[in-house]
C-alpha cells in the first residue's frame, strides 16, 4: 500500500524537463543495450540460417552439385564475387565433386495471381537446358495455385527442358516439343506466371552467362 | 512503369490491406458507423501513409543500414513524430484541412497499417518511387475498405437484425463478405 | 491482509484474462494478429507465445519503473521498452526458428502495435506491483492465445482438413479452402463472437431469473 501512495505524490510533481529527458534517454539506454546483446547474439544463427536456405536451393535445382560460387553482374559481365553482394543481382555458379561446373542457379520473381512469386533454376549453358526450379516465396491460393510448388507432375517440366528459344506454356498433357511446358488445371495463371518469369530471367541472364562460359574456356587454353 | 501500376493494384485492390492482411482494423470496426467521418479517417490514412513512406525511406537508406537493429523502434518513433509534427504545420498552414483530417491523424498514427506499411515496403525491398505509389495504394486500399463497410452498415441501421448478432460479430461477418469479394481481383496482372 | 486473501486476489488477476475478460473475445484487442497470422494452429501458437513474451517483460519492466517514469512521457517509454521486447523476440525466432518467422513475417514486428499490450502496460503494470503485473499479463496473454488458438484450430481444421500440420481426415475430406483465406478469418471470428454473444446473453438472463426467483 505505500507504494501506491508514493505513486501518488509522484504523480503530483510536476517533473523538470531536465527529468523527462533523462528518464527517456535512460530507457534509450537500456533498450538500446537490450537489443544490442540480442542481436549480435541471433546474428550469426540468422545468417547461418540463410547460408543454410540458399545451399539448399542451389543444390536442389543444380543435380550433383558439390559447392557453388557467387556471380554478380558488373557492366554486363559476370564476375565472381566473394563479399556481400548487397542489393545486385546474383547468380550462383555450381560445381561438382570434381569440381566441374554443373550449371547455374538464377534467382528470380514475377507478379503471380496473388503476389510476388519468386523461386530459382538451374541452367545449363552447354545443353542449353533447364534442369530444375523451385518456389522460394509465393502467396497463391492454397489448393489452386500453390501446386506451382506442391504438384510433383509441375516440377517434372524443369528436369530437362529445352530452353535455347522461348519457353511456351500448353495445356496438361499436350506436351509434344521440348521447349513446352504443360500448366496445371485450376493454376493456369500462376503456372503461367513461372513460365513467363523464367522466360524473363533467361533473356536477362543467357547472354551474360555465355560471355562469361566463352571467357572461361579462352583462358583455359 | 508496368511495374509501378502493379504495385499500386495489388496494394489497392488484391492485397489490400484491411480486407487481406487485416491491418487497421481497429478504425475499421470503430470508426464506421457514419460514411463521411469513414471517408475522412480513410484520407487522413492516405496521408499519413504518405508521410510514412517518405521516413521510412530517409531511415531506410541513411540510418538503418548501420544499424538493421534499431528498425522497428526508429520506425515507431519517427513516423508518430513526423506526424505530429506535420499536424502542426497544417493547423498553422491550412486550418481548414486540419479540421477535416486532424481528429483522426494521432488516431492513426499507432495503427497497425501505418507500421505495417513501413515495414512491407522494406522487406520487399521498394525504393523511393515505389514505396510511394505503395504507400497511395495501401492508403487507397484502406479508404476504399472503410467506405464500403460504412455504407454496409449504414443500410443496416435501417433494417431488422436480432440483437444477438449486433455489434462487432455482424461487422466482422460484413467484412468477411466484402473480402471474400475483393478474392475475384486476384489474377488481375497475373499473365502479362 | 492474510496469506489466503494474497493468494486468491493473484488468481483473480490471473483467471480474468483467459475468460472474463479475454482480450479478443470480451474486449475486441488485437485483432489484426488474431486474425492475420491463425490461418493454422501452429502459426497461431507460435504468434500467441511472442506475444506473452513480449507482453510479460515488458509488464514486469513498467512495473518495476512505474515510480521513475514521469506521466507526461509515459506512453513513450512504454512503446520503446514494448518495441525492444518486440525485436528481440523477432531477432530470436529468426535464428532459431526460421520456418516459423518466414510464416508470420512482418506480423511479429507488428506485435508492437497490438492495443492489448499497451493497454494493460497503462492500465495495469503502471499501477501495480511487479508480482501482480506478471500475473497479470500471463492471464491476458493466455487468454490471448487460447482465442488465437481457437481461431487457428477451427481454420485449419476446415480449411486444410489437418490439425497441427497432421492430416484429419484423409484424402477423400475437399478441404474449404476460404477458411485459411483472409475471408475465413472475418468468418470465424464472427461466427466466435456470436457464440460468446449468445453465451453471455444466457447467463445474464439466468442470473436475472434466479435474482428474481431469490426475492
Amino acid at each position: 500500500m505505500n507504494e501506491d501512495l508514493s505513486h501518488m505524490e509522484v504523480e503530483q510533481q510536476e517533473p523538470g524537463s531536465f527529468r523527462l529527458i533523462f528518464t527517456l534517454g535512460f530507457a534509450g539506454f537500456l533498450s538500446g543495450l537490450i537489443l544490442v546483446s540480442a542481436y549480435l547474439f541471433t546474428l550469426p544463427y540468422i545468417n547461418q540460417n540463410k547460408a543454410d536456405a540458399l545451399q539448399k536451393a542451389v543444390f536442389e535445382v543444380l543435380p550433383g552439385t558439390r559447392s557453388f560460387q557467387t556471380l554478380v553482374l558488373v557492366e554486363g559481365k559476370l564476375v565472381q564475387m566473394n563479399s556481400d553482394p548487397g542489393d545486385q543481382p546474383v547468380i550462383y555458379q555450381g560445381f561438382d565433386s570434381l569440381n566441374k561446373s554443373t550449371g547455374f542457379a538464377v534467382p528470380g520473381a514475377i507478379a503471380g495471381f496473388q503476389d510476388i512469386i519468386s523461386g530459382i533454376y538451374g541452367f545449363d549453358p552447354v545443353q542449353q537446358q533447364i534442369i530444375g526450379f523451385r518456389v522460394l516465396d509465393s502467396k497463391e491460393t492454397p489448393g489452386l495455385g500453390d501446386k506451382i510448388y506442391k504438384d510433383a507432375s509441375f516440377a517434372e517440366n524443369f528436369i530437362a527442358l529445352q530452353a535455347s528459344s522461348d519457353l511456351e506454356p500448353v495445356k496438361p498433357g499436350q506436351k509434344t516439343l521440348d521447349h513446352q511446358v504443360e500448366t496445371i488445371t485450376g493454376a493456369t495463371i500462376s503456372s503461367k506466371a513461372v513460365v513467363n518469369l523464367l522466360n524473363n530471367s533467361l533473356n536477362q541472364w543467357r547472354g551474360p552467362i555465355e560471355g562469361y562460359m566463352n571467357n572461361l574456356s579462352s583462358t583455359n587454353k | 512503369m508496368n511495374e509501378l501500376i502493379w504495385i499500386f493494384i495489388s496494394a489497392l485492390l488484391v492485397n489490400n490491406f484491411t480486407l487481406s492482411l487485416f491491418l487497421g482494423l481497429c478504425p475499421f470496426l470503430g470508426v464506421t458507423q457514419k460514411l463521411e467521418t469513414a471517408f475522412r479517417l480513410g484520407l487522413a490514412n492516405i496521408f499519413v501513409m504518405v508521410i510514412t513512406a517518405l521516413a521510412s525511406y530517409a531511415l531506410n537508406t541513411w540510418v538503418l543500414i548501420y544499424a538493421p537493429y534499431l528498425r522497428l523502434i526508429s520506425f515507431i518513433i519517427v513516423i508518430a513524430s513526423s506526424v505530429q509534427f506535420v499536424e502542426m504545420a497544417i493547423k498553422k498552414l491550412s486550418p481548414e484541412l486540419f479540421k477535416a483530417l486532424g481528429i483522426f491523424l494521432p488516431l492513426i498514427t499507432t495503427n497497425c497499417a501505418i507500421l505495417g506499411l513501413a515495414l512491407f515496403s522494406t522487406n520487399k525491398g521498394y525504393g523511393f518511387v515505389e514505396g510511394l505509389v505503395y504507400a497511395l495504394g495501401a492508403g487507397g486500399g484502406v479508404t476504399l475498405a472503410l467506405v464500403l463497410l460504412a455504407s454496409v452498415r449504414e443500410e443496416t441501421r435501417l433494417s431488422n437484425i436480432p440483437k444477438l448478432i449486433e455489434g462487432t460479430a455482424l461487422n466482422l461477418i460484413i467484412a468477411g463478405i466484402i473480402s471474400m469479394a475483393f478474392m475475384g481481383f486476384a489474377g488481375l496482372f497475373g499473365s502479362h | 491482509m492474510s496469506e489466503e486473501a494474497n493468494i486468491e486476489e493473484a488468481g483473480k488477476e490471473f483467471l480474468k484474462g483467459l475468460w472474463k475478460e479475454n482480450p479478443v473475445f470480451v474486449a475486441v484487442l488485437g485483432m489484426c494478429p488474431a486474425l492475420a497470422v491463425t490461418n493454422s494452429a501452429i502459426n497461431a501458437l507460435a504468434m500467441g507465445v511472442a506475444t506473452m513474451f513480449v507482453l510479460i517483460c515488458s509488464s514486469i519492466l513498467v512495473s518495476l519503473l512505474r515510480n521513475a517514469i514521469p506521466k507526461q512521457v509515459r506512453i513513450t517509454a512504454y512503446i520503446v521498452i514494448i518495441a525492444t521486447f518486440v525485436s528481440v523476440i523477432d531477432f530470436f525466432l529468426a535464428a532459431f526458428t526460421p520456418e516459423i518467422h518466414k510464416e508470420l513475417g512482418a506480423f511479429i514486428a507488428l506485435i508492437v502495435v497490438n492495443c492489448l499490450i499497451l493497454g494493460r502496460q497503462e492500465s495495469f503494470a503502471s499501477k501495480n506491483r511487479p508480482f501482480l503485473a506478471f500475473l497479470d499479463a500471463a492471464g491476458m496473454s493466455s487468454g490471448f492465445t487460447i482465442a488465437l488458438l481457437s481461431i487457428g484450430i477451427i481454420r485449419e481444421i476446415l480449411g486444410s482438413g489437418s490439425l497441427f500440420g497432421f492430416s484429419l481426415f484423409g484424402a477423400s475430406f475437399e478441404p474449404w479452402v476460404v477458411m485459411i483465406l483472409p475471408p475465413g478469418g472475418f468468418f470465424t471470428l464472427g461466427f466466435l463472437l456470436l457464440f460468446f454473444n449468445w453465451y453471455i446473453q444466457r447467463r445474464n438472463k439466468r442470473n436475472a431469473l434466479i435474482a428474481k426467483s431469490e426475492v
